[in-house]
């Protein structure tokens, strides 16, 4: 195959990431709310609870539960209009999600009760469920959920031969291209989510791994950043 | 002792390292991870000698035992009421807990307390999260007559009280208010008019938003003069 890809579509480095943006308290009535933004796509997460969790039989007597509802926009995508609603790939991505944050969460305190993530995607430009996960996490913490990290997410990528960082909607439906979402807590490296689109080889897979991670503590400098805005402001 | 990373007094956030020698200990919403203390919350550290903890600036009301809160009555059954106290599951007030009158059996209990009205009762036990008892019999727990409901973080009520209630006081005395503060958050006021209620009400928005920045009493006390005149 003739390799074209020598520069990115939108002229980014191949381990650049495009602009980001969060902001905590976008969403005054939860209990903790934050907005990210990395490039085109934009996620806004608001967090509701603890409370009681029906059906009755679903509740943990041990623990809280933590659950994710993840949805698109009507009008989010670049062109043709989402669907409204539930669907198989919003079901999939909401447990993802949920999968992908509790390991960092402590809920031993709320037992019977859950705790809501509701997160939507208003704008889209691929990456969405990695800016859902950061969203959500900023959500929890400006909720006061207890947390041991702060969990990070970013798309990694290839395409044609180039190993790639925070793939565009272009790069994310390149024929034979590989997206590769990875959620992690940076202070430790555990990996909390990671999915695979296309096929990669062990050292190409190892290679993305540590471009991810470098991505994922460059976004939780900009997670930081939102939480100093809201919980600092006019300083000591 | 070396090893400690924070200051005291400085804001800390999820998964910060706060200090990194077994010579601290963690305290509350602070945990030890090998030689690391690991913050939780958003906070501000409070480091006193080894220990390190977290005043959380942020997070759900958790009942305990023996706090006072304000609740609303959201259900009456044989033996006693249901009351909302902010919490997920709702607070149990039982008949002997809650008068000394002898009530005869199928006695019509929305004499006593309502739907609707809020009560300012102590928290008696908590045998888990569900189940939790109130009680009205302490001193100063009674059903709150008309006025205001507001309600505020959990975690901002040590500073809308204030060191031995001069905050509150001091709003008090400026707005010429009744003001009672549940630990929950819920705060009932009731003034001699809408205008003394609605500066209360400010006053109890401007502490939550700025509980922590340093200064508060005093720009507390300017702000309360300013809109007095």
């Amino acid at each position: 195959m003739n390799k074209t890809y020598d520069k990115r579509f939108d002229g980014r480095k191949f381990d650049e990431i495009r602009p980001m943006e969060a902001k905590v308290g976008v969403v005054p009535r939860a209990n903790g709310s934050a907005m990210f933004r990395i490039g085109g796509t934009i996620a806004i997460a608001a967090v509701y609870g603890p409370k009681e969790l029906y059906p009755a039989f679903m509740q943990d007597p041990t623990k809280g539960i933590l659950r994710c509802d993840y949805n698109m926009f009507a009008f989010s995508g670049a062109g043709d209009r989402v669907k409204p609603g539930g669907n198989r790939r919003s079901k999939e991505i909401s447990m993802v999600t949920e999968k992908a944050l509790i390991p960092m969460l402590d809920l031993s305190a709320y037992s019977g009760a859950v705790v809501d993530v509701s997160i939507e995607l208003i704008q889209t430009d691929a990456g969405t469920r990695c800016a859902g996960i950061t969203a959500a996490a900023l959500a929890l913490a400006d909720a006061g959920i207890p947390m041991k990290d702060l969990v990070t997410a970013v798309s990694v990528g290839k395409v044609e031969d180039k190993l790639i960082v925070d793939l565009n909607y272009e790069e994310d439906s390149y024929p034979e291209g590989v997206d590769l979402p990875v959620a992690m807590a940076t202070r430790t490296g555990e990996i909390t989510l990671l999915q695979m689109d296309g096929r990669l080889t062990k050292e190409e897979l190892k290679k993305l791994l540590e471009m991810a991670k470098k991505a994922c503590a460059d976004i939780k400098e900009v997670q930081i950043k939102a939480l100093k805005e809201k919980y600092s402001l006019g300083g000591k | 002792m070396t090893g400690l990373l924070v200051n005291d007094r400085d804001i800390v956030f999820p998964g910060q390292v706060l200090a990194e020698s077994i010579e601290f200990l963690p305290g509350e919403d602070v945990i030890r991870e090998k030689e690391q203390l690991i913050s939780t919350k958003i906070g501000i550290a409070s480091i006193n000698g080894r220990f390190v903890k977290l005043v959380p600036l942020t997070g759900p009301y958790i009942p305990k035992r023996d706090d006072i809160v304000i609740g609303k009555v959201v259900g009456i059954g044989l033996n006693g009421w249901r009351l909302d106290i902010g919490w997920a599951f709702e607070a149990n007030l039982n008949l002997k807990d809650a008068t000394s009158d002898f009530i005869e059996k199928g006695a019509d209990l929305t004499k006593y307390f309502d739907y609707g009205d809020y009560l300012m009762t102590g928290i008696s036990n908590v045998i888990s999260t569900r189940i939790i008892d109130l009680t009205m019999k302490a001193p100063g727990l009674k059903k709150l007559g008309e006025g205001q409901i507001i309600k505020v973080g959990s975690t901002k009520v040590p500073r809308i009280i204030g060191k031995q209630g001069s905050m509150i006081t001091m709003i008090k005395d400026y707005t010429g208010c009744r003001i009672s503060v549940g630990q929950n958050g819920v705060v009932w006021i009731n003034g001699d008019s809408p205008e003394k209620e609605h500066l209360a009400i400010r006053s109890i928005r401007k502490i939550e938003a700025e509980s922590h920045i340093n200064g508060l009493t005093d720009r507390m006390k300017e702000f309360l003069e300013q809109e007095k005149k």
